[in-house]
């Protein structure tokens, strides 16, 4: 990543304009719909959270360079070319009060995809120098020790070793040759590690080989989240070459909705290939099993509880019914949020916005949506498949004095998994 | 100049010329447009994502859920009312079709005069309650520059000329030679404003439904 520089920025965001942006652009009459869609407008009030003048840098820019009136506009001195410092203005707006969660994408009614247009403009910001510390930190972290939070293949290894003394299952690492391997991202293996000991439970009760990878093991992207494909595409082709040094046939996003965008979605296109693997989240594989039958499980879950469908599994990633359908299997008291599947509100931590100080209380403010959302049903368990959701849930429904436990679902599924062994 | 031959020179040579920057304007942003292009899609898809495309033209059509509808409301309902009336009196009226036939050789049906006479007032009224909310509203009022209302004067005066003139305000061949002046400042401004969603709108939701469909998304 070369340095950091205004024109550089300015090329960067150049060259992210395509036929749909320009269309985007140019359909836009500023209706204002897209504010009544995103969190951060709806429990602020405030316009400047409006979605497509989180995008003005980047109009300015595609109309000026890529019209000939813009063009022409400039040169009578009607409108004045994009500043340094109006980037620099606009960072808390394309990093600080956007998770990338895409509710605004469902509500335009001349269909621009506004969200797609904020991940091409953080690639311009980025290389502008105007991306959050906390992020760049982060992806110092990633590149360096293997994840962005600073978690490294020791953690795991602890971790790993922890979970076999537990469960009594070999957790297999590095196997070449076996079906499926496993990513998990670093939340799950500070916060979360019963992720990885259900993922060893589940394995051993379908019969699947699996394995993970000491040097692709990271599920999450630092360089999607910031803007820059170059580290993108860095921490993507340790997977990549993972897998196809082991030779499996599928890799598995864990439950995280930012990991399953990147892999399932961004990944190829990333790297300007096809991946010679295929890539599900455990949700969509663990549904695949439900339905060839090779689940057996028994018992329901007690709790009154609903299901957080992550933006980037559900709205962005299409996976919608398949966690219902788990979950149908295993709890009988489902309800459901008024707004869900493609239409969830975000638990307002997307998109990086957990990892920068700077925005934490106005991600504090935005999870009143889901506390609105969750009161009205009267749950006492909430269950989701992304674990930055969950971490962020918990600590929402904490702030908010709400007692409601937060589950995983592969987790919750494996509760009820009948022990082969034992019968 | 008396008014006649005002009217005759809105009726001749501006108008030739207001047509020919209308037709240029266009095709020369659409080509803008198009001609940027975009990357193919490389991760294995769950559809192709052409039909996707075009049922989201139609999909969109309609708020995707009865909340966001009733987070917009009035402007959905204001919007729908200008612009399906708009279009049918530019298209139904019959000294509209008149017109038409001269230029392209065929018509069309029309409807009677009074239910044009009334959808020009609800079209009329409905421009103006979307102006005065535009001003009104804090998102809207601070997302609206001077092209916002420039587009609003344009749209709004070829609505409301035709109106005076068919109802004899004034001189009529004044008034007529003005409301079709005012279509030509609306065809001359048309590509160079965001007046262009007209015909950039379809485009926009087919990207954005094909992308979407690929996913397994409807959107």
């Amino acid at each position: 990543m070369s340095a950091a520089s205004f024109e550089r920025g300015y090329n960067a965001f150049k060259e992210q304009i395509d036929a749909p942006i320009a269309s985007y652009f140019s359909s836009c009459i500023h209706c204002g719909m897209c504010a009544q869609a995103c969190l951060f407008y709806t429990e602020t009030g405030e316009p400047k959270y409006t979605p497509i003048y989180k995008l003005e840098p980047m109009r300015k820019i595609w109309e000026q360079e890529y019209t000939l009136f813009g063009k022409l506009k400039v040169l009578l001195g009607i409108s004045q070319k994009l500043t340094d410092a109006e980037l620099a203005e606009w960072q808390e707006l394309i990093y600080g009060s956007c998770t990338l969660c895409g509710r605004c994408s469902m509500v335009c009614p001349v269909g621009n995809d506004l969200v797609y247009m904020i991940h091409k403009a953080r690639e311009g910001m980025a290389a502008a120098g105007h991306a959050p510390h906390s992020l760049i930190e982060g992806n110092q972290r990633a590149i360096n020790i293997g994840s962005a939070t600073g978690v490294g293949l020791p953690t795991l290894q602890a971790q790993i070793k922890n979970i076999e003394r537990d469960t009594g299952i070999k957790i297999p690492i590095d196997v070449p040759g076996v079906e499926y391997m496993a990513l998990i991202s670093a939340i799950e293996i500070l916060n979360y590690p019963e992720y990885l000991s259900s993922l060893a439970k589940i394995m051993k009760h379908v019969g699947k080989t699996w394995t993970l990878s000491s040097k692709g093991f990271e599920a999450t992207n630092a360089g999607i989240q910031i803007g820059v494909s170059d580290i993108a595409k860095e921490l993507l082709m340790r997977i990549v070459n993972e897998a196809e040094e082991l030779g499996v046939s599928t890799v598995i996003s864990p439950e995280c909705g930012h990991a399953y965008m990147v892999i399932r979605w961004e990944g190829p296109n990333l790297i300007a290939r096809p991946f010679n693997f295929k890539v599900q989240h455990i949700v969509e594989l663990l549904d695949e099993w439900r339905e060839q039958g090779q689940l057996e499980t028994e018992g329901f879950e007690k709790a009154r509880l609903t299901f957080h469908d992550p933006c980037q599994l559900a709205r962005r990633g299409g996976v919608i019914e398949q966690p219902r359908k788990l979950l149908n299997m295993v709890a009988n008291q489902l309800v459901e949020m008024e707004d869900r599947g493609k239409m969830n509100w975000c638990c307002g931590a997307g998109g990086g916005l957990a990892a920068q100080e700077e925005s934490e209380a106005l991600r504090l403010k935005a999870f009143n949506r889901k506390r609105t959302q969750l009161k009205t049903l009267k749950v006492s368990q909430l269950v989701t498949a992304c674990a930055h959701c969950r971490e962020h849930l918990e600590e929402g429904l904490e702030n908010n004095d709400m007692k409601m436990s937060v589950v995983g679902l592969t987790e919750m599924v494996v509760k009820h998994l009948v022990d082969k062994n034992e019968t | 100049m008396n008014y006649v031959d005002f009217l005759l020179w809105v009726r001749g040579p501006a108008f030739q010329i207001a047509t020919a920057i209308f037709i240029f304007g266009l095709s020369w942003r659409l080509l803008e447009i198009l001609s940027l292009s975009r990357k193919p899609e490389l991760a294995v898809v769950r559809e192709r994502g052409i039909a996707g495309g075009f049922r989201t033209i139609f999909r969109r059509f309609l708020p995707v859920d009865d909340n966001t509808f009733q987070r917009s409301a009035f402007i959905i309902t204001a919007g729908y009312i200008f612009h399906l009336g708009f279009f049918i009196i530019l298209l139904l009226f019959v000294p509209h079709i008149l017109f038409f036939r001269e230029f392209f050789g065929f018509s069309w049906p029309g409807l009677p005069t009074p239910v044009i006479g009334i959808i020009t007032i609800m079209t009329l009224l409905a421009l103006i309650a979307l102006l005065i909310n535009r001003m009104r509203h804090p998102v809207l009022r601070f997302l609206s520059g001077f092209e916002d209302y420039f587009v609003w004067i344009v749209t709004f005066l070829p609505v409301l000329t035709g109106y005076m003139a068919f109802h004899h305000f004034f001189h009529y061949p004044l008034m007529l030679a003005l409301h079709i002046l005012s279509v030509e400042l609306l065809m001359i401004v048309f590509p160079f404003t965001k007046l262009m969603h007209t015909f950039t709108w379809f485009i926009s939701r087919w990207y954005t439904g094909s992308r979407a469909a690929q996913k397994g998304v409807q959107v």
